[in-house]
């Protein structure tokens, strides 16, 4: 079971989001190069260990949040509006 | 396809006695022997320094590769790479079900062919993997979904895949068990493949594992690849602990963890790593003889035959590489029986565990050669690498051998996602956490 602290409601149950996904990547400009897209599209860094990704609050205030969590302990590390630049934690390695 | 009866090359320095043929005659004489005469099924082999063809992971997919590499083209110099032992991840942590009821004609061929395989695999192997043709039984809720569930009937029937739109009546008749007049979701019917059913998972990891090796192939248990060895744009081999070994041919068969292999590489996959529940019940009475599935959420359940239910839903829906599952999406499955079949409400689940899953882009898998010359992947299985195990092993081995994909898995390639070319079975889109 996942707390989320969402900046705006505080701390909520993961039951009331929604998983949107990598968020490592910003979409490419409309004029860059059809490989960029696949790469945004469908590549994926599938990291074992601290991860970048987006959770929309739909129950509660309804705003897409950025959330750093590790994907094998799920300790939620930072969370931040869609604009805020958050960066994964230096160290990788997880067991 | 047979397993050939010289195996063209043993391993050097392996001892590789043969664990004899299983018949029923040999249990008969081995119950009179008090047990003593049974051998090792398969050798536990030191790596060589050199193979032609090393596959990474010991699971289904990788020993059946190993498997049908030697028997189907003659090729045993082939040593398979196992992290721990053989039968510990998702080989054993699957609901053992097989069924081809796809949509997708491609999908459908492919599955088909390998439940096919399935329907002989016990002589082809010499090993009881206890495959059980029970029937796989989808249940449907609305007009819509039995409209849906027709055109599937019909494409599959087109194909020459069995399929049968079942009446609520007839529903009612083969599993009484479920509440059709639930209150919530009432059960209009069901669709019916007769031919799909259950196999003993763990029978399938030890039985290609046993083939495999007495073809000649090396199994290399507790063996754990760290690093991938490339010149240029072409693979050398892969680092142990146990030192490099260097090959031709490098497969990835470790779905689930596809992508951190495919990082050593310098790859990045259309893959996410989520976790898949699954839960069994205390043993009861036969109450439920075909594999069922409910229309209105997900979930799926059949019997084992010691007795227990063995049912499993949807995964967690976030990235993951936890070997276990949360308790948000227990409760909705648990939630799911309870609608479907509500008389066992008081049954205590005895165990659950999770798996991790390579879910693509597209929710079908991935057989295919890479960027990296030589370097062959079979992996992005989704929920549904169980059941593939005959199919992808047959095909991958193809692959591996001719250099070319096999004509029925030439759809599962790397390149589908650039060019266009995705096997969306359900139409979602680009959204792993959603297939």
């Amino acid at each position: 079971m996942l707390r989320i602290p969402c900046p705006w409601c505080g701390e909520r149950d993961e039951a009331e989001f929604r998983y949107r996904g990598d968020a490592s990547r910003p979409r490419p400009a409309a004029e860059a190069e059809i490989d960029e897209f696949v790469d945004f599209v469908y590549r994926r860094d599938n990291p074992r260990g601290w991860h970048l990704e987006w959770w929309l609050h739909v129950g509660g205030c309804r705003r897409l949040l950025k959330v750093v969590r590790h994907t094998v302990t799920h300790e939620i590390r930072e969370v931040g509006s869609a604009e805020e630049p958050l960066r994964l934690p230096e160290e990788v390695d997880c067991g | 396809m047979n397993r050939p009866q010289n195996p063209s090359r043993p391993g050097k320095g392996t001892q590789r006695p043969s664990s004899g043929r299983y018949s029923v005659w040999r249990l008969l004489r081995e119950g009179l022997r008090k047990q003593q005469g049974w051998k090792r099924a398969w050798a536990k082999a030191e790596p060589r320094a050199r193979y032609r063809v090393v596959i990474v992971g010991g699971g289904g997919h990788g020993l059946a590769t190993a498997f049908y590499l030697a028997g189907a083209h003659g090729i045993s110099d082939v040593a398979v790479l196992e992290r721990g032992p053989i039968g510990l991840g998702n080989v054993g942590r699957n609901t053992t079900i097989v069924r081809s009821n796809y949509f997708n004609p491609d999908n459908v061929r492919f599955y088909e062919f390998s439940l096919k395989l399935w329907e002989g695999l016990e002589r082809q192997l010499n090993f009881n993997t206890m495959v059980s043709q029970r029937g796989t039984l989808n249940l449907f809720h609305t007009e819509a979904q039995r409209d849906l569930f027709t055109r599937r009937a019909n494409q599959m029937r087109l194909l020459g895949v069995d399929a049968e739109p079942l009446s609520r009546e007839a529903v009612r008749k083969l599993v009484p068990m479920v509440d059709l007049d639930n209150g919530r979701y009432p059960v209009l019917g069901g669709f019916l493949q007769p031919r799909g059913g259950t196999v003993r998972h763990d029978a399938v990891a030890w039985g290609y594992a046993r083939a495999a090796s007495e073809a000649g192939v090396d199994i290399v248990e507790h063996c754990e690849v760290t690093g991938i060895g490339i010149a240029g744009s072409r693979v050398t081999g892969v680092q142990t602990p146990r030192g490099f070994i260097r090959a031709d041919t490098v497969c990835l068969a470790v779905a689930g963890h596809s992508s951190h292999l495919a990082a050593m590489a310098g790859l990045r996959l259309p893959i996410e790593s989520h976790v898949l529940q699954a839960f069994v019940t205390e043993g009861i009475k036969p109450v439920i003889d075909v594999v069922l599935t409910y229309g209105a959420g997900h979930f799926y359940v059949s019997q084992s035959d010691k007795g227990g239910l063995v049912f499993g839903g949807a995964i967690d829906g976030y990235n993951t590489y936890g070997q276990r599952g949360t308790l948000p999406m227990a409760e909705e499955v648990a939630a799911a029986a309870m609608t479907l079949l509500p008389g066992l409400a008081r049954l205590r689940v005895l165990r659950q565990w999770g798996g991790v899953m390579d879910m693509t882009m597209d929710g079908s898998p991935i057989i295919s050669q890479t960027p990296i010359e030589g370097l062959i992947l079979n992996g992005g299985w989704c929920y549904g690498g169980f059941k593939a195990i005959p199919a992808g092993g047959f095909t991958t081995a193809h692959l591996i051998a001719h250099g070319a994909p096999h004509p029925l898995a030439f759809h599962l390639d790397l390149a589908r996602f650039a060019e266009g070319r995705t096997v969306d079975e359900r139409g979602i889109g680009p959204f792993p956490y959603l297939h």
